[in-house]
């Protein structure tokens, strides 16, 4: 009863296609590489792909969280907001604390963005607002406070200590600091949603929600984790975001959370939950970084930056929406095919 | 297999459920012994669902018991079943696309290795075992998006043979197997039952029942109406214990005058759904289509409509040929289908009546681009007379409308639009016996008038009594076509479930 080559056929067609996701992405960059690489004449230095790297960074890191809440078909914009208060309260106590341990005011960081990450999950798990207004909701909150809180003030590098500021001007081995600590997170991020048995949950909450609950999966409980992860990394992303840019005042960040989801699309992570993996959201990233920092040398304007963005969108869920649908007819047909060739061996 | 004193695994005592005014179960009281094949069985509608659902824990009965070995027990959620060892196999498969075959197997319950992570390696294995066991053809890193109906509910199976279950129910397991597959699922059942579990099996497949079973329970109407060994039920009994009754339900059926041939269909097939389906209407004519629910009843239904592809075959409205594109096509060319799910994929709850009425129409109520707010009122009063709905007006609120009400706005939104070929999908679903006898008179009534009608209804008395030729479909295929003069239940219900009619 084994018909091991049907058996690999079926698997490998859908494996293959998502492999073509990751695949594609890097023919993407390749291009675009190539492209800048003969527009612009600064683009292969190394300092700028060391700013390519330490804008990326950020993007990873907050990316990474954002992306195990996209898989359990949710989202969560209030990202960039806590990106920016974070990133205003780390450097207020520096400014406040020469003297404080750059260690522990990063775990501070995290801590309150757990907390806010935390509201949100409450407020999708608990109280049943759909993920997409209750994000929307703590954005402008979470911004007001911000707003508040710095009382239209803002804090320069000068206030801040050095051994803050080192962490996004060193370059151990070439790499800056900050790209450093991206890719940590995205390795224990992908070693996380591939070993931890309640990541994968995740991968099923977005799946079926409804076949989750009956499997016995603690929905409500996973889905304020993945809010809680994403709110840590993105508290994570501002403290690291007040080493690289130190001016930070209440405007810092905003529209943040539109590069990270730019990133977690293009990378593949299937808005509709269940399938995406980090490799793809790291490449997602780096893509957009790099036609980003083309523009900027090219002096293109803000317009086709914001417009390219928009449009990768489109086109990244346009073509998820189609290889699903035509991946899911094909192997449909396969199947259908193998059982009719059964029945006629069996002479039914 | 076990000595009839011994201490039931599960026993049910008065066990009563009421859905918004329909009794779903009256009094149900039954037991079932461990190391035994309990098959219950039973018409649609007749409780077997709810049953199932109370036992695992999804719903709540309003009154009665449940008794594990002996004790009172309750059941709050699926989890808490699970924990009993009570374990479900549904009859819509719950399955996750995006997740491989292994996955899904143990979905919740990933095997760990030594710092608690996934075990990807025993993962494989054990699924592959459960899957062997099984005898089924894919392997565990298929990935489920594309396995079709019959291998996700093998899928299914191996799901609940994956958990230690002492009680195993199978809704319907067997409903998409091929004869192979059943016999490997038969074999796993016997082997499940040497061990020590029960298992509830639920099917329409008379033959299989007293093929697996030792005890059957058949329900009726949500009533208990016996538990015997299998061994003294012949098929006969158990379909007359099903059907209990006889045709002198009333069933207001008008004469209409039979006229031509307006809608043909040749060899319809979608691949793995159903295949080779042909037959005709005539106008003026009521024609039922029969079969259990799976048998590719509706799906045939939402093919024609134009909302599922056909892999192949042809249709003809009025000599013309006709291909369904889309609903919108298949409505401009005189289809109208109502479907099955009316609170989902008929009505728009939070609008009104006579918007409700209105949407299928509204191109001529909007001359010159602009609705008529009066005309779409006038539309709405109009259905709303004939059909007696009961709302205060056409602004009423359709949510707030009761179940046949709703129905009958459903109704009226297709008619407006002035179909000659009406489908109706399971159109007394959950509604009271009042205003089922009034949905029955307008079937009637419009049938008299010349529309022609394919009734889809899982109710024989309702197919029995309305039709004027039934169709009966049996996994995918048109299997039987009796006329009114010779329609039985016993006839249709053999059609259906694949016996002999002799044995009925």
């Amino acid at each position: 009863m084994n018909f091991p080559l049907r058996r690999t056929s079926a698997q490998s067609l859908a494996s293959a296609v998502f492999r073509l996701r990751e695949i594609g992405i890097l023919f993407a960059l390749g291009a675009a590489v190539a492209f800048f690489a003969i527009r612009a004449p600064n683009f292969l230095s190394t300092g700028n792909w060391q700013g390519i790297a330490q804008n990326v960074a950020i993007v990873i890191v907050v990316g990474v969280g954002e992306t195990l809440v996209v898989l359990t078909r949710n989202i969560d914009l209030s990202v960039g907001s806590i990106v920016g208060l974070t990133a205003y309260l780390s450097a207020a106590t520096f400014a406040h604390h020469t003297g404080a341990s750059v260690a522990l005011v990063a775990l501070i960081a995290i801590a309150i963005g757990f907390g806010l990450g935390l509201v949100n999950g409450l407020l999708v798990a608990v109280a049943r607002v759909p993920a997409i207004i209750a994000t929307l909701a703590t954005l402008a909150i979470y911004r007001g406070v911000d707003v508040q809180i710095t009382g239209g003030g803002n804090i320069t590098a000068y206030q801040l200590p050095d051994r803050f500021l080192k962490l996004a001007s060193t370059k151990p081995v070439g790499v800056p600091t900050l790209a450093w600590i991206a890719a940590g997170v995205a390795i224990v991020g992908a070693a996380a949603v591939r070993w931890a048995p309640w990541s994968r949950d995740f991968y099923a909450i977005g799946s079926n929600p409804e076949a989750a609950r009956f499997a016995g999966i603690p929905v409500g409980r996973r889905v304020i984790t993945a809010f809680a992860i994403s709110g840590a990394l993105a508290g994570l992303g501002g403290f690291l975001f007040a080493s690289r840019f130190p001016t930070v005042d209440a405007v810092a960040a905003k529209g943040f959370e539109l590069d990270v989801i730019t990133a977690v699309v293009i990378g593949g992570v299937n808005v509709f939950g269940g399938s995406g993996t980090m490799l793809g959201v790291v490449l997602g990233a780096l893509l957009v970084a790099t036609i980003q920092d083309g523009f900027t040398l090219l002096r293109i304007s803000e317009f086709w930056r914001l417009f390219f963005n928009g449009f990768a969108i489109v086109v990244a869920v346009t073509i998820d929406a189609l290889v699903t649908r035509r991946l899911q007819e094909a192997l449909r047909r396969r199947r259908a095919e193998a059982l009719a060739a059964r029945h006629l061996e069996a002479g039914t | 297999m076990t000595e009839p004193g011994g201490t039931p695994l599960l026993e049910l005592r008065g066990v009563t459920k009421t859905y918004g005014g329909v009794q779903a179960l009256a009094d149900v009281g039954f037991a079932i012994q461990p190391a035994t094949v309990h098959a219950l069985v039973g018409e649609n509608g007749a409780g077997k669902s709810t049953l199932v659902k109370i036992v695992t824990g999804v719903i709540h009965p309003d009154d009665g018991e449940l008794l594990i070995d002996g004790a009172p027990t309750r059941v709050g959620d699926p989890q808490a079943a699970h924990r009993l060892g009570i374990v479900a196999m549904y009859q819509e498969p719950t399955v996750f696309p995006d997740l491989t075959v292994a996955e899904n197997v143990f979905a919740g319950r990933h095997p760990r290795s030594g710092v608690r992570t996934v075990d990807w390696r025993a993962l494989r294995i054990e699924a592959s075992r459960i899957l062997d066991e099984l005898g089924v053809d894919f392997g565990p890193d298929t990935p489920v998006r594309g396995l079709g109906v019959a291998d996700r509910q093998l899928l299914e199976i191996a799901k609940a043979l994956s958990s230690s279950a002492r009680l195993l129910i199978m809704d319907e397991p067997t409903a998409a197997l091929s004869p192979n597959e059943v016999e490997n699922l038969f074999a796993t059942v016997r082997r499940l039952r040497e061990r020590g579990v029960a298992i509830v099996f639920i099917s329409h497949r008379l033959e299989e029942v007293t093929l697996i079973a030792d005890t059957v329970t058949i329900l009726r109407d949500g009533r208990h109406v016996a538990t015997q060994p299998a061994a003294e039920l012949s098929h006969g009994a158990i379909v007359r214990l099903m059907v209990g009754r006889s045709l002198d339900a009333l069933f207001p059926k008008e004469e209409a005058e039979i006229g031509d041939v307006v809608f043909r269909a040749g060899g319809l097939s979608r691949g793995g759904v159903f295949s080779k389906v042909s037959f005709e209407l005539r106008r003026g004519e009521i024609v039922g289509l029969a079969g259990f629910v799976g048998s590719g009843r509706t799906e045939v239904a939402r093919s024609i409509f134009g909302i599922d592809p056909l892999d192949t075959g042809r249709l003809w409205i009025e000599g013309e040929e006709f291909r369904p594109r889309s609903p919108r096509a298949a409505l401009r060319r005189g289809l109208a289908y109502l479907p099955e799910d009316r609170l989902h994929q008929g009505l728009v709850q939070p609008m009104s009546v006579g918007k409700n009425v209105s949407m299928a129409v509204l191109p001529e109520l909007t001359p010159g681009g602009f609705l008529r707010p009066r005309r779409e009122r006038a539309l709405a009063r109009r259905f709303m007379n004939q059909l007696r709905i009961k709302a205060t007006s056409p602004a009423q609120i359709v949510r707030s409308l009761s179940g046949g009400n709703q129905q009958k706005v459903v109704l009226s939104k297709w008619l407006a639009a002035d179909p000659k070929i009406l489908i109706l999908d399971e159109p007394t679903h959950g509604v009271d016996v009042g205003t089922k006898a009034d949905v029955h008179r307008t079937i009637s009534h419009l049938a008299a008038q010349g529309l022609t009608i394919l009734l889809i209804s899982s109710e024989l008395l309702e197919v029995l009594g309305m039709s004027d030729r039934i169709l009966v479909m049996r996994e995918g295929r048109l299997v039987a076509e009796i006329g009114r003069a010779e329609a039985t239940q016993e006839r249709v219900i053999a059609a259906a479930a694949g016996v002999a009619e002799a044995a009925a």
